[in-house]
């Protein structure tokens, strides 16, 4: 198994404020990585980091190296742009843009310059099969996004993702706002992905993590305290830190 | 004890609630049935002339001058909202233009029209014309048109920027392609609001698009708008039948035009939940 992505001695400092603390993960192509740890521990900020979506952010500051299939993703010749389509990004409240079902998945694909209308169709087509949500709306593709429920508008956020054609996908919390039923058919799809791309998680649901990741990060304070097997991490943890969390959050 | 004290409360909202929709009703009521039975054919006929006060050519005006305006205060209005809430967040220049603005938006219209006398009619020699009408209402609009655009962009989740950016996109196609269009329903209840300014607005206007009757033929003919025309009615004081008239058409031109935001406006609500 290859390593898709990695990070070496990663700092990020909001201001004054270190948020992260000198990370080294290592993540391996087609893998389900969750990371969890409490609120505040910087997983999010981490996961921003793997796109750059923190340079976004004011006064943010990054220190050490992040790897994209071996390319430092900050170097001077690495194209933004580029690794984004690369590396995806869902985010935690469903945030379809307020277009039909059609233009939302389009968006990205017509961004990278596709403009025959065939093969948009095809790209859609696939796209929203893929995250399982072709045969809900495959007859009403013209009509608002907005008119989607939120499981579904969240599907359509990973379809569109999708379509640009990325390898690795980040997910931030991206079932906390759903309803169980929703978040069971986005964590099937997630383990049908797997086939094809590599997945970073970030959840607070303990459970989640043990469904459907092969490895899960445990993060603390802006440290990485454990990173392992999801079964081990879960049945033997090595430190008592993650224990205590996992313990605590399981009941 | 606390149930009588709420249904006291209670009626007295109703009441003044009554009251305001009495007020408003009655008013719309008494332009309409003054104005209505005045209307007739003549007063759509294309030339004006002292025997028959046509009210087409000030129609044509109105419509002429909504235009212009607009399309000298929309894209300035929507370019400073994009460049205010997208480049330039905070800092100097940002406190400047919006206490700039604020402090227009105050202003009565009276003001804008001595400035626009002097500076479009005089000092730039557009003279009494349809352009320096329109330089005016747009001047006079813009702040509210920016105002109401920067806050539909302020409004739009950090969520839209944030996807856009995170498919690969560039900020120009982020803002263009999807800030812009999300944030155009709210954009346009702000260009309609400035409509209904610029349709009812007469005192700025006598002083820069002047008062002559005819139809506009160029940018540079003077242009009476219906307000100026009805206005010019009243106080001659020899037409105040047809004066009557133009208060109806108006009256019905601003309803139309609250209609269609309404309209709008349920159209957005609609769509964003
Ligand atoms: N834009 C920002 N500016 C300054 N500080 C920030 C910013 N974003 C996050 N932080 C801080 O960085 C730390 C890590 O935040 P982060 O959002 O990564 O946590 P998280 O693990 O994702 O938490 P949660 O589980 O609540 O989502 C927190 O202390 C937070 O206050
Ligand atoms: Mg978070």
């Amino acid at each position: 198994m290859s390593e898709k992505m990695k990070t070496e001695n990663l700092h990020l400092f909001y201001g004054e404020k270190e948020a992260l603390k000198g990370i080294d993960i290592s993540i391996g192509e087609k893998q389900i990585v969750s990371l969890i740890g409490p609120s505040g521990c910087g997983k999010s900020t981490f996961l921003r980091c793997l796109n750059r979506m923190n340079d976004l952010i004011k006064d943010c500051r990054i220190e050490g190296k992040i790897y994209y299939n071996g390319l430092d993703i900050y170097s001077p010749s690495s194209d933004t742009a580029k690794l984004r389509k690369n590396v995806g990004m869902v985010f935690q409240k469903p945030n379809p843009f307020p277009f039909s079902i059609f233009e939302n998945i389009a968006y990205g694909p017509k961004t990278h310059g596709l403009r025959n209308k065939v093969k948009l169709q095809e790209t859609v087509e696939k796209a929203l099969s893929e995250a399982g949500l072709w045969d809900e709306v495959k007859d009403r593709l013209n009509s608002s996004a907005m008119g989607l429920s939120g499981g579904q508008m969240q599907r359509l956020c990973i379809a569109r993702a999708l379509a640009v054609e990325p390898d690795v996908l980040l997910l931030d919390e991206p079932t906390s706002a759903l309803d169980p039923i929703s978040t069971e058919k986005i964590e099937e799809l997630l383990l049908t992905l797997k086939d094809r791309y590599t997945i970073v998680i970030v959840t607070h649901n303990m459970q989640q993590a043990l469904r459907i990741s092969d490895m899960t990060a445990f993060f603390l304070l802006g440290e990485m305290v454990e990173y392992g097997e999801t079964t081990k991490m879960f049945y033997s943890p090595q430190d008592k830190r993650t224990e205590d969390y996992i313990t605590g959050r399981f009941g | 004890m606390k149930n009588w004290k709420s249904k006291i409360i209670g009626g007295g909202l109703r009441v003044s609630a009554f009251v305001v929709l009495l007020i408003l009703a009655s008013i719309i009521l008494y332009v309409l049935v003054l104005g209505i039975p005045q209307l007739k054919p003549t007063l759509f006929q294309w030339k004006y002339n002292s025997e028959n006060v046509s009210m087409m050519p000030a129609i044509i005006n109105t419509l002429l001058m909504i235009a212009l305006s607009l399309t000298i205060a929309i894209p300035l209005g929507i370019g400073a909202a994009i460049f205010l809430t997208q480049y330039k967040k905070e800092g100097a220049v940002v406190k400047v233009i919006r206490m700039t603005s604020e402090t227009l938006s105050g202003i009565p219209s009276i003001v804008y029209g001595l400035f626009g006398n002097i500076f479009f009619s005089t000092y730039c020699g557009l003279g009494y014309s349809l352009v320096s009408g329109a330089l005016t209402m747009a001047i006079m609009i813009l702040p509210l048109i920016m105002r109401t655009s920067e806050e539909a962009f302020l409004a739009l989740s950090k969520g839209l920027e944030e996807s856009s950016l995170a498919l690969g996109a560039g900020k120009l196609r982020t803002i263009s392609k999807v800030l812009l269009p999300s944030a155009m329903p709210g954009i346009i209840s702000g260009i309609i609001l400035g409509m209904g300014r610029v349709l009812g607005e007469s005192a700025a206007l006598i002083y820069t698009a002047g008062t002559a009757t005819g139809m506009a033929e160029s940018l540079l003919s003077p242009a009476r708008t219906l307000s100026v025309h009805m206005y010019a009615l009243t106080s001659e004081g020899l037409h105040m039948e047809e004066a009557r008239a133009v208060a109806a058409v108006l009256m019905v031109l601003v309803l139309i035009v609250n209609f269609i935001s309404n309209r709008l406006g349920k159209m957005v609500g609609g769509k964003n939940e």
